[in-house]
């Protein structure tokens, strides 16, 4: 039975997870083609409501839907009624009255895709919600390491950075989990939460955290937009003790590490610059990734039929 | 009663496919393009015997999932494997190849999905089985069986490869 919405990792089964993964391989390959475009949503009419700002997975969502060859409509929020007290019922009911069939909503507040979802018959696709989930993200990361690894049993993933806020730390940490990955996390212990799931170690000490022997480090963006609450000293400390500095680069390809990180990068906080010319840095097969993704996700779902 | 062709019968369908593609392209090089599944299969067993005479022969699989008329009626969309098409198809001249030729729907969705690989001078149809029944103004070129059946009868085909047996079976709508 397919489904209707893809609303966090937790919900799906893990063959569901597989079947998502793999069905991203051929969208992938069409990328190579001339016409990178094809006519399955044809006349299919999907709905970008992002009520936070984003750029990449704004710009990701838009590009997969387009080579769907679906129509795209961005309700942008700033200049819609939204700022002008519209509640969020009515804007859906709005858009349900606009016959669209997919919508991907970002919002700031955990389990509004999930409320927008049993509101409408379009498939809703959550783009990132709070500090809950980002499925996308997740899926694009499990399939980037894929790659590498065909096979994630085993295989051990590190993830650096704020995971308290982090939505894609909690969706990301679960798919690895659920295929068979092991999950550790490092951060100042200000930014850990106080219960990670079952099975994952915790770590404030960059050494401590290597001498576990990832396999890839995971790096996640250090929100700026946070630092009125001090989690720590300065930003130069944090990349002294927690980023990638040159020295630790050197050791990562060393090691044979593979680096991800979903973007965008804050060079000189979690990442140098010498990150840019990485041989192992796997961030642009991310970007690349997601289109794919988020094409089998959309490619996937089935609205349900208008009223 | 069903009717049910064998392995010798699939075999000699084949072998009257390769014989009158020869007819037509004595020597030209040849493009041979298999619709999943199945049509695959044809066209590989079709390659190897034409690979035989001297002249350039390509082989491709081209997956129509993407293209097919009938997304929104489906209760799950099809399983995407994808194509594999590694030669460019500009100027090229195409076999399309595939089991069954029923409604020509498939074969109108593969031609729509060439098309996005390239512009070849000229595109033939190739099937192991027509069983009649057009919804499209579509013919084959080459055909291997000719089938009367009703719209409602049933045409199973297993090949070797991709079933473990050859056999084509008409069952007929009870």
């Amino acid at each position: 039975m397919p489904r209707k919405d893809l609303l966090d990792i937790h919900s799906l089964s893990t063959e569901e997870i597989i079947a998502l993964l793999d069905q991203a391989t051929p969208f992938k390959e069409l990328f190579t083609r001339s016409v990178k475009k094809v006519p399955a949503l044809k006349g299919k009419g999907v709905l970008m409501l992002f009520y936070e700002p984003s750029t990449r997975t704004h710009s990701s969502f838009e590009v997969a839907a387009k080579r769907l060859s679906a129509d795209v409509t961005n309700f942008d929020v700033p200049s819609s009624s939204i700022t002008k007290g519209e509640s969020v019922r009515e804007t859906i009911e709005t858009l349900q009255a606009m016959r669209t069939d997919y919508i991907i909503v970002r919002h700031a507040r955990s389990g509004l895709p999930a409320a927008i979802a049993k509101m409408t018959n379009a498939s809703v696709i959550n783009a990132g919600d709070g500090a809950h989930a980002h499925p996308t993200q997740a899926l694009l990361d499990a399939f980037t390491l894929r790659e590498i690894h065909p096979e994630l049993r085993g295989k051990r993933v590190l993830i650096v950075g704020d995971i308290l806020h982090s939505r894609v730390a909690r969706s990301t940490t679960e798919i690895f989990l659920r295929l068979g990955a092991e999950v550790a996390w490092l951060a100042p212990g200000s930014l850990l939460p106080s219960a990670p799931p079952a099975g994952v170690r915790c770590f404030t000490d960059y050494d401590t955290a290597m001498a576990w022997q990832p396999c890839a480090l995971y790096l996640l963006r250090v929100q700026m937009e946070r630092q009125d609450v001090q989690y720590f000293p300065s930003l130069r400390e944090y990349h002294r003790v927690y980023g990638v500095t040159e020295d630790r680069l050197k050791r990562l390809a060393d090691a044979g590490i593979h680096l991800m990180h979903p973007g965008p990068v804050n060079r000189g906080v979690e990442l140098c610059d010498a990150v840019m010319d990485y041989p192992l840095s796997l961030i642009n097969q991310q970007v690349e990734n997601g289109i794919a993704i988020r094409m089998a996700v959309l490619y996937s779902l089935k609205p349900e039929p208008h009223a | 009663m069903p009717v049910t062709f064998h392995a010798d019968d699939i075999e000699n369908a084949i072998d009257t496919l390769a014989q009158a593609i020869r007819l037509r392209h004595p020597s030209e090089p040849l493009t041979l393009i298999g619709i999943r599944s199945r049509g695959d299969e044809v066209a590989e067993r079709l390659c190897t015997r034409l690979a035989e005479d001297d002249r350039e022969i390509h082989l491709g699989i081209l997956d129509i999932s993407l293209y097919r008329d009938d997304f929104g009626h489906l209760r799950e969309n099809p399983k995407l494997q994808g194509s594999e098409i590694d030669v460019p198809l500009d100027d090229a001249t195409v076999i399309l190849v595939d089991d069954v030729l029923f409604t020509g729907r498939t074969i109108r969705a593969a031609l729509d999905a060439l098309s996005d690989y390239g512009r070849p001078s000229k595109v033939e149809l190739a099937v192991l089985i027509d069983r009649g029944h057009r919804e499209m103004p579509i013919s084959a070129d080459f055909i291997g069986i000719s089938l009367a059946t009703e719209r409602l009868d049933h045409v199973m085909v297993s090949l070797e490869n991709t079933d473990g047996k050859d056999q084509i079976e008409l069952i007929p709508h009870s």
